[in-house]
């Protein structure tokens, strides 16, 4: 009879321990505590699907998730075209591709927190270039700390200003994959920009437009730091998003039960929107 | 359909070319006739696929003119040149289908459907891609790709010429003789002028009924395949087009005569022009036999090639391939050599500077 060898398991402990600790017992303490009550001392009550059924009917989960979508959507529907147009329009060689390039890794190499400082302060009325400009030039009142539609505006804009870059790089990348002979044998078919646009680069791009719009999806969707440091929620709660709201609830309130809870829709969800679209998207190229 | 000439063509990617050497093509002056079958044979670099991509319209030569059927195209851009190119690599519209892919340069020119899809129904099966229409076109093996992408050339009624650049690269061995031997059915069939570049000579000798064969920018000669295997004006066209290649032997001139490793070689005819620069003999394996007297020379290598035999020699410092059919001597064994006089040529400067014995012209 083979003996067999069990020792090859070892290999593979390393790799078991690194998983299990930076994400299996996290995630098993936040499903712990969303099942349970606590105040503290270590004492625990059961609490079975309490919070979940409490945070699914809770009208203030329904306005940050709402909020959250908007949130995405929004930025979304901006840096995904415009990214892709941005693309389009820089020189595919010469001296100005490295120039390109540099420029428009330039505000995805800035922390986040210094992108939400350097915005907060861009935007002050009073002093801040922008928000001067704005108030005391084109005498537009536009005040973040005030006015919801100003402070959405802001949050927007600022994570368009940080994160088209990556669509871009993404977008040139699939771009510059193309061979000539594409292009050389769309000229002699007669076709029009569009037509190259629609039947080739699109195409062509699919694959890492696919990666960007998830990447973007999931940054967008978990956002905390910029919009923390920005407006910190405000004015009211307009600008709430599901990370900050979450926060507020865990260490604001201190109520971890919930929060607990909170973390894992929250975690569905995103989870559940990646793989939806993932699978939409890829779903022709398995055939 | 048209008749192609180019007119003191010149290219130079340089902006500025000062010498010679800046240009990637020499002067050419060529007619292809209509619906010619014609090679641009030539290795990598020889500025082949310059010369197509002129005709094209995808280049614009820095001088010179392109006339199709007497009419200036230079400046003309390449959709309005009537012309289709088929790539080293297939070009498809991976998200379209079959039908959508042979349609395209035809929706493109605003023809009416009907219009599309009879033509695109005749090329179809002219291409025995018909059951395929309904398929996207992105799942087609490499084989099937080329062929789509060479229907998009043929699709349109008004094509005036059929340009291949070098079409079997990237298929496999056994479907090349397949595609290749569809190519020629097709030129027989739609009777367009078509131009195949490529670096491999079986295909180009197989396709064309004239052969350009190009070196460093600059066309060496053009001829029909039997032209170029029997007299090649230029030792490069020797030993690029044959298996083994041409045997170049230099040699000197005495009184008129050549003379290798001391021995006179009787040449196929008079000398001709001034026989100043380097002189060379140039002999066919095919026409080196073993003899009883003659050049001296050792049997270095004896290779089996299947219907006949390379026996590799050296003599006089030189290495000369002689095709043998039956008995073979072995290696290391002394032999001499007999060169078939009507087939031996003398290239002086690398061209060639004899011609045929007079009572040979006479006959031709």
């Amino acid at each position: 009879m083979k003996t067999e060898n069990q020792k090859a398991w070892f290999f593979v402990l390393p790799v078991l321990l690194l998983v299990a600790f930076n994400a299996l017992i996290p995630m098993m303490t936040v499903v712990n505590y969303s099942v349970q009550e606590t105040f503290g001392d270590n004492v625990f009550f059961w609490q079975g699907l309490d919070w979940f059924q409490q945070i699914l009917r809770s009208d203030r989960f329904h306005a940050a998730l709402g909020r959250q979508f908007l949130f995405t959507f929004l930025i979304l529907i901006i840096e995904v075209p415009l990214g892709i147009a941005i693309a389009l329009s820089m020189p595919r060689s010469g001296f100005w591709v490295p120039v390109c390039l540099v420029l428009m890794a330039l505000p995805m190499l800035i922390p986040w927190n210094v992108v939400g400082a350097m915005w907060n302060i861009f935007t002050l009325p009073d002093i801040g270039l922008l928000g001067y400009f704005l108030n005391h030039v084109l005498g537009i009142n536009y005040d973040m700390t005030q006015d919801p539609i100003a402070a959405w505006v802001t949050i927007v804009t600022m994570d368009v200003w940080h994160w088209t870059s990556l669509v871009v790089l993404l977008a040139y990348a699939g771009l510059v994959s193309i061979p000539d002979a594409y292009y050389q044998a769309a000229k002699i078919d007669g076709a029009s920009n569009w037509a190259v646009f629609r039947f080739i680069q699109l195409p062509k791009m699919k694959t890492v437009l696919t990666i960007a719009i998830l990447l973007r999806f999931m940054d967008s969707f978990n956002i905390y730091t910029e919009p923390f440091v920005l407006t910190g929620g405000g004015p009211g709660n307009s600008t709430t998003l599901l990370s900050i709201d979450l926060v507020k609830i865990a260490l604001g309130q201190f109520d971890l039960g919930p929060a607990a809870a909170m973390s894992l829709i929250y975690f569905a969800i995103t989870l559940l929107v990646s793989w939806l679209f993932y699978t939409l998207m890829t779903k022709d190229d398995l055939n | 359909m048209a008749k192609i000439t180019l007119s003191k063509l010149r290219h130079s990617y340089l902006s500025t070319p000062k010498s010679d050497s800046d240009y990637a093509l020499q002067e050419i002056d060529l007619d292809w006739n209509d619906g010619g079958a014609y090679a641009l044979l030539g290795p990598s670099g020889c500025g082949k696929s310059t010369l197509l991509n002129i005709i094209s319209g995808l280049l614009v030569p820095s001088e010179g003119k392109i006339l199709f059927d007497g009419q200036d195209v230079t400046a003309l851009p390449p959709d309005q040149r009537n012309i289709a190119q088929v790539f080293q690599f297939p070009v498809i519209y991976d998200t379209m289908t079959v039908y959508d892919n042979l349609a395209f340069p035809l929706r493109n020119r605003g023809r009416d459907e009907a219009t599309v899809r009879q033509r695109v129904m005749a090329i179809a099966e002219m291409l025995e891609v018909t059951d395929m229409l309904d398929q996207k076109a992105a799942g087609l093996s490499p084989d099937n790709k080329q062929k789509i992408s060479m229907g998009r050339g043929l699709v349109r009624e008004d094509v005036n010429v059929v340009m291949f650049d070098e079409p079997l690269t990237v298929i496999d061995p056994h479907l090349k003789w397949k595609l290749r031997s569809k190519l020629k059915e097709l030129h027989q069939r739609v009777k367009a002028t078509m131009i195949y570049v490529t670096h491999d000579q079986t295909e180009a000798l197989t396709f064309a009924e004239q052969v350009v064969v190009m070196q460093l920018g600059e066309v060496v000669q053009i001829g029909t395949p039997v032209e170029l295997f029997e007299r090649p004006a230029h030792t490069f066209v020797g030993h690029f087009i044959g298996s083994p290649g041409m045997n170049i032997l230099p040699c000197t001139l005495q009184h008129g005569a050549a003379v290798f490793a001391g021995q006179a070689i009787p040449l196929e005819g008079p000398i001709q022009g001034e026989a100043g620069g380097q002189s060379e003999i140039g002999i066919r394996p095919e026409f080196v036999s073993l003899a009883d007297h003659g050049v001296p020379a050792t049997v270095t290598k004896v290779s089996d090639v299947g219907r006949h035999t390379v026996v590799q020699c050296e003599a006089g410092g030189c290495r000369i391939n002689a095709v043998t059919e039956g008995g073979t001597p072995a290696k290391g064994s002394s032999v001499h050599l007999a060169f078939r006089q009507d087939m031996t040529r003398l290239y002086v400067d690398s061209w060639i500077a004899t011609a045929p014995a007079a009572d040979k012209q006479g006959a031709a």
